[in-house]
């Protein structure tokens, strides 16, 4: 049964991302790259690490890929200049392609023989009655790599202010909404009551 | 029923198999029918509100309207528009409605009712929540219409916006009970309050969390008065404008399993779950389930309150109230709650 759901996950992810890559429809290649990204997540499953798994899903499907979506389909895209584009880069993109695919069959290697994964057995989830993923990995995450951690955090952070400070500009001519401003308003504010006399008219 | 049908001819392997397939439609099944009474009720008091009488026609007090309305649907013609990108514009009303089916695998509808009892019970339902937009997205851009555009737009951003303070509010609930799974949840919930109420809603601390996620649940549902996704006076239908026949019952289904589920959510995480309310002994007779139920109903009876009577958010209202209200009061009560329970647990730390 593992053996089964590993051979599923495992094909849809490559297969998803062959896609990816060559699907013509660029919002196409988005949900190729997400289905891949989900079967990831069965991957993770299948070892054991269900909270990673879940990780996967609610920050890279549930919120990364929404975001990459949203762009795609708003942008206009020119697919002559698209495919001009991949001629000139193509070199370049070769070369990056080969370095990356030696480096994955060479440290591939090493950590396959070094941990011994070529024993069936080897894999195995976390120990029964242990600590479950979520403590084990918030024990480690909150004492032993506590600066690591909060060093994480603050480059988050300071990424998130300098995107906030580079889009943030000031532009004329626009009207802010001052929701207590409203909320305050009383009809008394906006009518008043009045009796003219016939013929006379109101002063405004 | 697992270890029985594993214990027959079928072997321990297809006896899981062949009880988890039946538990799903244990669950899916019901959860339809649910869905069609739901509606029913909806109309009901939403037209108690109007002084109408609402559906009266079809079976006794309209109750079969929901079925006469399915049947209607299933017999017409699926129009697909010549310019729509026509595959996506199918799998779009299956991935919402599968996805509002998923999350229901972990929800305990009593103690030992749960079909998936897992640890990250309520991270799995935060990751399938997450995947909800997906469907709503999909379907408007191969619609290829601009109104079913624009409301894939908005419901992108507003589910992003209110996902953010909903993952804030049920962290609080995570610290308090000290577990994601849900069941855990629940029983860390007997006599919370004064000893005898089994509910974190009425906890001080909680209290104005319960209040946050009951509106960020009908926000993050495009619930009235947060439907700014389907706002028939400005897009139509919204998403759904292109659709007909099943694939426009699929949204409809699906919209209303989520709006079960976000129901089921809040009863679950701050009114107890299957506890009955007060932590008395002959209360503990009547089962869970229909605890469960009868607290759901009242939740979804405030929700339907709330669409008969409340109109409408402007757009930047509704984006106002997400990140500038709920997600720094979120924030500051995480770091209350937090604070909290680490005095409750380990002392002053003077």
């Amino acid at each position: 049964m593992q053996i089964f759901a590993f051979y599923l996950f495992a094909s849809i992810v490559i297969a998803s991302a062959a896609f990816c890559i060559f699907a013509r429809n660029p919002v196409h290649s988005v949900l190729w790259l997400i289905l891949a990204f989900f079967n990831a997540a069965g991957l993770m499953l299948l070892v054991g690490a269900e909270f990673i798994a879940a990780l996967l899903v609610i920050v890279y499907v549930g919120a990364v890929a929404v975001l990459f979506l949203f762009v795609v389909m708003m942008l206009d895209i020119d697919f002559a200049e698209l495919r001009a584009g991949f001629m000139k880069n193509l070199p370049l993109g070769l070369v990056l392609a080969l370095i990356l695919a030696a480096e994955f069959i060479i440290f591939g290697a090493l950590s396959w023989s070094s941990a011994g994964m070529g024993d069936a057995n080897a894999v195995v989830g976390p120990p029964a009655g242990g600590p479950s993923n979520i403590e084990a990995l918030g024990t480690l995450l909150y004492t032993k790599y506590i600066f690591l951690f909060e060093a994480a955090g603050m480059i988050l952070l300071v990424a998130m202010v300098g995107a906030i400070v580079l889009t943030n500009r000031k532009r004329g001519g626009v009207r802010s909404q001052n929701i207590q401003e409203q909320v305050r308003r009383r009809p008394e504010d906006a009518t008043r009551n009045t009796q003219p006399e016939v013929g006379k008219g109101v002063e405004l | 029923m697992t270890e029985y049908l594993q214990s027959t001819f079928l072997g321990p392997e297809i006896g899981w198999f062949v009880a988890t397939l039946a538990l799903i439609l244990l669950i899916a099944l019901p959860l339809m029918l649910a869905v069609a009474m739901i509606i029913y009720v909806d109309r009901k008091i939403i037209a108690a509100v109007a002084l109408r009488r609402g559906p009266n026609v079809v079976g006794p007090f309209g109750l079969l309207q929901s079925f006469a309305d399915g049947l209607k649907v299933f017999l017409q013609e699926t129009i697909i528009p010549s310019s729509a990108n026509k595959g996506l514009f199918l799998l779009a009303p299956i991935i919402t409605f599968t996805v509002a089916l998923l999350a229901w695998a972990v929800i305990p509808f009593s103690e030992e009712m749960v079909l998936a009892n897992i640890n990250i019970g309520l991270l799995y339902i935060l990751a399938i929540s997450s995947l909800g937009v997906y469907g709503v997205v999909i379907s408007g851009w191969a619609s290829n219409s601009k109104y079913p555009f624009f409301s894939a737009m908005r419901a992108a951003a507003q589910m992003i916006s209110y996902e953010v303070s909903i993952g804030f509010i049920l962290i609080s609930v995570v610290l308090f009970a000290g577990t994601f799974n849900l069941n855990e949840i629940i029983k860390a919930q007997e006599g919370h309050v004064f000893g005898v109420i089994n509910a974190y809603g009425l906890n001080p601390l909680l209290f104005p969390m319960a209040v946050m996620f009951l509106i960020s649940s009908m926000a993050e549902t495009a619930r009235a008065p947060f439907d700014l996704t389907e706002a028939e006076s400005e897009l139509v239908a919204g998403y759904q404008t292109e659709y007909s026949s099943m694939s426009f019952a699929l949204f409809w289904l699906g919209e209303y399993a989520n709006i079960l589920l976000m129901c089921a959510l809040n009863v679950i995480l701050f009114w107890g779950g299957w506890l009955p309310p007060i932590d008395w002994e002959p209360l503990y007779a009547v089962p869970g389930i229909i605890w469960l139920f009868l607290k759901m109903f009242v939740v979804f009876f405030i929700f339907g309150l709330a669409w008969a009577t409340v109109p409408r958010y402007r757009y930047d209202q509704l984006m106002r109230l997400g990140w500038k209200v709920f997600l720094p009061i979120s924030l500051f009560w995480v770091f209350l709650v937090s604070g909290y329970v680490m005095i409750d647990k380990f002392g002053w730390p003077l």
